[in-house]
């Protein structure tokens, strides 16, 4: 579904992705480990065209994205929920959960507001409050929220358990098996083992902006050298 | 009692095309980030392509058909600005678009005049509306009356459009973070586009309804320009209702002033802002700024560094070339030098505040012009010896920095930038209206040097070593410990803080150095020209300093003094065509495109990319 | 052990949103004491008014029995109250060795300086305290080029030129390796023990909490729901149900 073929990537002058490939198929969940400045970040918005990359290619079903802007990519039915959860702060979650709003589409889950308030039952109790009155689980709960009113076929979760308390964790790892449950294809970078595990199918670990590991967490169990070194446990 | 009545009409009337053009200004800034200078200029497009469509649309539907016509007209001409310039540079450092939009004032200034000629258009009168109701016996135009019912109606309208529909939705999200309103599918080109397309169809309403009680002329642009941000600095950048409430209060304070202070009408205005900003430095209605979220951030500076010997030797033969220059060059190059000289100065203490400081002032020209004007009232009015008056310049400037800084720096980004502008208004404005002390646009003549500096060659010295003296005192204090506590308080107010550094203080006194040097070279001008006008505490003149600052590169002091020998050649060759402010207005414009970078940052990062392919190159 | 800071029923509230509500605690000399809790639970708030960014709503603030509520972040700085950030706030357009530099002119005073050429002041001192968390390869490289870690380190040094009595850091291992976690707490750590000074830290890696903390807070919606050594709020059943959880869901995945 996702193809991700020797994409280089840079800030600035730092060339932080120096050739990732991999892929991923519909209906997996993919997680990407590594520790922060990794790349995990940076794979999320090359992909989607928030920081386009210099070389390589990045194609969806086919379609080649590099070069397009962010929104045909998330029109072309990628999610996108960014590490730092960005909730506009001034309105309200039913305004935020609009902002998102895209028209069905074929192939992918088909999400209503009132869905979504029974999958993420604390957004249903503060619809009218302002995002930025709003804790740290809820808003991301809300960004989630809102890039699935957009009927995403493939998800990129930039680290959800970051910063959440280990109780509201747990819940968030819940929803993401549901999600996969409804048929949604998931990307997800984590520094969290546990969590990745919980929830994924398969490993990614960048380190440096490469990949040193890709295979099942039975394999990963296997190397621990490799996730001695990159994760935090 | 009826009197009065009616002047607060009269002031509710006039509100209509203030609050019309403010709250486009305000809605483009709140999703696009811009202050958009050329709103003035979008006004004044409506004022006279309403006037034309009147004449040809007959009657009342014509009439008010004309108005609809001229709001749609001005905001497609919005969109193509937005879509041919401003799209192009949105990733462009922090506020460099401003330059863009004064490129555009300057095209279509010349533009208007091009079409419609020098001569001012008297507007038609409303068909059906063309006399007055009695109210409580005192007469009050129909037109007024079909106004005040208006405005509301337009308030309610955008209020909905922003509050209750899904662009309105859109556009509040995209004001806080548009990269993710784009992430999530929203095409923001269009919406930006769209928004400024709306936010110029305003100010195209504004400036044709105000057509039965005006007219259009070619100085509309600039004289509606600061009142408007007057009105968004006292209601809050970016709120609707502060903008309304703020239109009416200055609109009605004029009215009265006009029937009761006609001396000081200008004045009052900023004496009720500087009023409103003491109690709410965030205007009415408007909230703290929080800048920098999510926000495009521009490439990290590096760490400055003395010149190296090649820079030396470089400075040096410049400056030699410069004192040598009466030997072979002809008088009117003299001249021209001295002029660069001035202006760098000036710009240098610009660049001074805004690139080691990060304050964005609009207004510096009060500060040239107020010396100038400083040692000029006192040549006037009291013979002062010339030595004593030119001393007297840098001296009144930096106080008036002083003061003025004093209510600014409170305030930072955008909103410091305004109400630096509106300050600098109110300096104009005691220029212009204050005749029995400065003889208003008539200017102070007679302001020549003392004997022993009397001459080309004596005065172009005194230029040159005070001038050169000035820009290289700024550059030392960049590099001392208050240049890097200045630059501190830049780059991260909050650490500044964190390790002893009073940031107010530092920049207060930085404000008010860089208006002791800009009075310097308000000093140097006034005996170079021999005269003084208000023209030199204009916006436009204050506008000469940010452009060069900006075309020059914000990052180099060498920016500010490239830019402003730039500039100031440019005009010198183009003023002699009829049509140079389309031309200069290009430049500008295809600068900003070209070189996001300024002059000298753009040369430098050749410079660095040439050498390094020279160390990369295989020996 | 004597007390060094004090706060006492601390509040804040934003438009009517009770970020921190009443909360009361004190770090005493020689202490590093941790303050954990779930994003949002108001930790960088109650920070941000010990070190006087915010003004609380209610409540004061006493460092060694001095009133210090609502003063601002400069004067408490001089009353010897380090403070690093949790988005680290160095210059952007300085070189490494110039941000302590800058941080060394205020210290001696010289600010409002005109004469003096800032890079030449202070250098050798700044070099010393570049040694101190091992920067001193990188002095004259420009800030903006540091790695993450690194920064983080710089920023540690900063706040280490005042001579502070209380360090006040937010999340100081956020974003890095394990390894480098672990090696930057023990930095902390000596500077604490060498130093004699005290620490207060915000963190998310409890491994990083349990392993340095003397004590540990936390917080939750604004209140402080414990206040003890690792092993009671390890054991605490209300923050095992609010915040640490029981972890059933990945222990299950951790088993298949």
């Amino acid at each position: 579904m996702l193809e991700i073929s020797e994409i280089h990537s840079f800030y600035g002058k730092a060339h932080i992705l120096g050739g990732l490939s991999f892929s991923v198929a519909r209906g997996e969940v993919v997680a990407l480990l590594g520790r922060n400045g990794a790349g995990k970040s940076t794979t999320m918005k090359s992909v989607m065209q928030l920081l386009p990359p210099r070389s390589g290619s990045v194609t969806f079903e086919g379609h080649e994205l590099v070069g397009l802007p962010a929104y045909r990519v998330a029109k072309a039915g990628i999610g996108y929920v960014p590490e730092d959860r960005r909730v506009f702060s001034d309105l309200t979650v039913l305004e935020n959960l609009e902002v998102g709003r895209q028209p069905q589409r074929e192939g992918a889950p088909h999400w209503t507001v009132e869905q979504l308030f029974e999958l993420f039952p604390n957004l249903a109790e503060r619809r009218h409050n302002r995002g930025k009155h709003m804790s740290g689980g809820e808003q991301q709960m809300l960004t989630i929220a809102r890039t699935l009113m957009g009927n995403p076929a493939l998800l990129l979760l930039d680290e959800p358990s970051e910063g959440i308390a280990p109780v509201i964790v747990e819940q968030m790892a819940r929803s993401i098996l549901r999600l996969k449950a409804e048929g949604l294809t998931v990307l997800i970078s984590e520094q969290n083992l546990h969590f990745a595990r919980a929830v994924a199918d398969r490993a990614i670990i960048l380190e440096s902006g490469r990949k040193t590991f890709d295979g099942s967490f039975e394999a990963l169990e296997k190397q621990p050298e490799i996730r001695d070194a990159y994760l935090s446990l | 009692m009826a009197f009065y009545l009616a002047l607060f009409l009269t002031g509710l009337a006039n509100a209509a095309a203030l609050f019309l053009v403010a709250s486009g200004l305000s809605l483009i800034f709140g999703v696009t980030r811009i202050v958009n200078f050329a709103h003035g200029s979008l006004y004044m497009l409506g004022a006279f392509i309403g006037v034309t469509l009147m004449q040809v649309l007959p009657g009342a539907v014509g009439f008010w058909g004309a108005i609809l016509l001229t709001g749609l007209a001005v905001g497609v001409i919005g969109a193509l600005v937005e879509i041919v310039v401003l799209r192009r540079i949105y990733r462009a450092p922090e506020l460099f678009q401003l330059v863009a939009t004064f490129g555009v004032i300057l095209v279509i200034q010349d533009l208007a005049l091009m079409i419609w000629g020098a001569e001012d258009r008297l507007g038609p009168r409303a068909p059906g509306l063309r006399g007055v109701w009695r109210i409580f016996g005192e007469p009050v135009p129909k037109y007024d009356i079909v106004l005040i019912a208006i405005t509301p109606v337009i308030l309610l309208a955008l209020w909905y459009l922003i509050t209750r529909t899904r662009l309105g939705i859109l556009v509040r999200a995209a004001t806080q973070d548009r990269e993710m309103v784009g992430a999530l599918g929203v095409n923001q080109a269009w919406l930006f586009t769209g928004v400024f397309a709306l936010g110029s169809a305003l100010a195209g309403w504004g400036g044709a309804l105000q057509l039965p009680k005006g007219g259009a002329d070619l100085l509309m642009d600039f004289n509606i320009i600061g009142t408007v941000f007057v009105v968004v600095v006292i209601g809050g950048m970016g709120s609707l209702p502060g903008a309304f409430i703020a239109a009416v209060l200055i609109s009605v304070l004029n009215a009265f002033g006009v029937a009761f202070l006609p001396q000081s009408t200008l004045v009052l205005m900023f004496v009720v802002m500087a009023a409103v900003l003491i109690v709410r430095p965030y205007g009415l209605l408007g909230r703290e700024e929080v800048a920098g979220e999510h926000g495009q951030v521009g490439a990290p500076e590096s760490p400055i560094r003395p010149y190296g010997p090649r820079g030396i030797v470089l400075t040096a033969f410049l400056l030699a070339l410069l004192a040598s220059l009466p030997g072979f060059a002809e008088p009117f190059v003299l001249t021209l030098v001295i002029d660069i000289v001035v202006f760098a100065l000036f710009a240098a203490s610009l660049h001074f505040i805004l690139g080691t400081g990060g304050m964005v002032s609009f207004g510096h020209a009060a500060f040239f012009g107020g010396g100038a004007y400083a040692a000029a009232l006192l040549v006037f009015h009291t013979d002062t010896p010339m030595e004593l008056a030119f001393l007297f310049a840098p001296l009144a400037a930096g106080l008036l920095a002083l003061a003025i800084g004093w209510f600014c720096i409170r305030l930072s980004g955008v909103y410091f930038a305004m109400l630096t502008l509106a300050f600098s208004q109110l300096v104009w404005s005691l220029a212009f209206q204050w005749r029995s002390l400065t003889r208003g646009d008539d200017g102070l003549i007679n302001i020549w040097p003392a004997d022993w500096l009397n001459g080309p060659l004596p005065y172009y010295y005194f230029t040159l070593i005070l001038g050169v003296g000035g820009i290289l005192t700024l550059r030392h204090i960049i590099h001392s410990p208050f240049g890097y506590a200045l630059r501190a308080g830049r780059d991260s107010p909050r650490q500044a803080e964190a390790m002893g550094i009073d940031v107010k203080r530092v920049q207060l006194v930085a404000f008010a150095l860089a208006g002791m040097m800009a009075g310097l070279a308000g000093g140097l001008f006034v005996f170079s020209k021999g005269s003084v006008f208000p023209t030199e505490l204009e916006i436009a003149k204050s506008f000469d300093a940010l452009i060069v600052v900006f075309l020059g590169g914000v990052k180099t002091l060498a920016g500010g003094v490239v830019g402003a020998s730039f500039l100031t050649s440019v005009e010198h060759w183009l003023t002699r065509l009829e049509y140079w402010r389309l031309l200069l207005g290009l430049v500008i414009i295809a600068v900003v495109i070209l070189m996001p970078e300024g002059i000298v940052g753009t040369l430098r990062r050749q410079a660095l990319r040439l050498r390094r392919a020279d160390e990369e190159a295989p020996r | 052990m004597t007390e060094i800071l004090r706060a006492e029923r601390l509040r804040k509230s934003y438009d009517g949103f009770l970020a921190v509500d009443g909360v009361s605690f004190s770090v005493r000399a020689g202490e590093l004491k941790a303050l954990i809790g779930p994003n949002g639970a108001g930790k960088s708030t109650c920070f941000n008014m010990l070190t006087g960014q915010l003004k609380p709503t209610a409540g004061e603030v006493y460092l060694r029995g001095t009133r210090i509520t609502g003063k601002p972040p400069r004067e408490i700085w001089r009353m010897g109250v380090g403070r690093t950030f949790q988005i680290t706030g160095t210059y952007r357009s300085m070189s490494v060795i110039e941000n302590v530099q800058m941080a060394l002119i205020s210290h001696h005073r010289r600010l409002f300086s005109f004469g003096l050429r800032a890079w030449k002041l202070y250098r050798e001192e700044a070099l010393e305290f570049l040694r101190t968390v091992s920067l001193e390869d990188q002095a004259d490289r420009p800030c903006s080029v540091l790695a993450y870690g690194d920064l983080k380190r710089l920023e540690l040094a900063i706040a280490l030129c005042h001579r502070p009595r209380l360090l006040l850091m937010d999340e100081p291992t956020a974003g890095m390796a394990p390894s480098a976690r672990i090696e930057l707490m023990q930095l902390v750590a000596d500077i604490v023990r060498d130093q004699g000074l005290s620490v207060l830290f915000t963190e998310h890696d409890m491994d990083v909490v349990f392993a340095h903390a003397h004590h540990i807070m936390v917080l939750n919606r604004g209140k402080l729901i414990a206040d003890g050594t690792a092993e009671e709020v390890r054991s605490d059943p209300k923050v095992q149900e609010v915040y640490l959880g029981g972890g059933t869901l990945f222990k299950e995945a951790g088993r298949a």
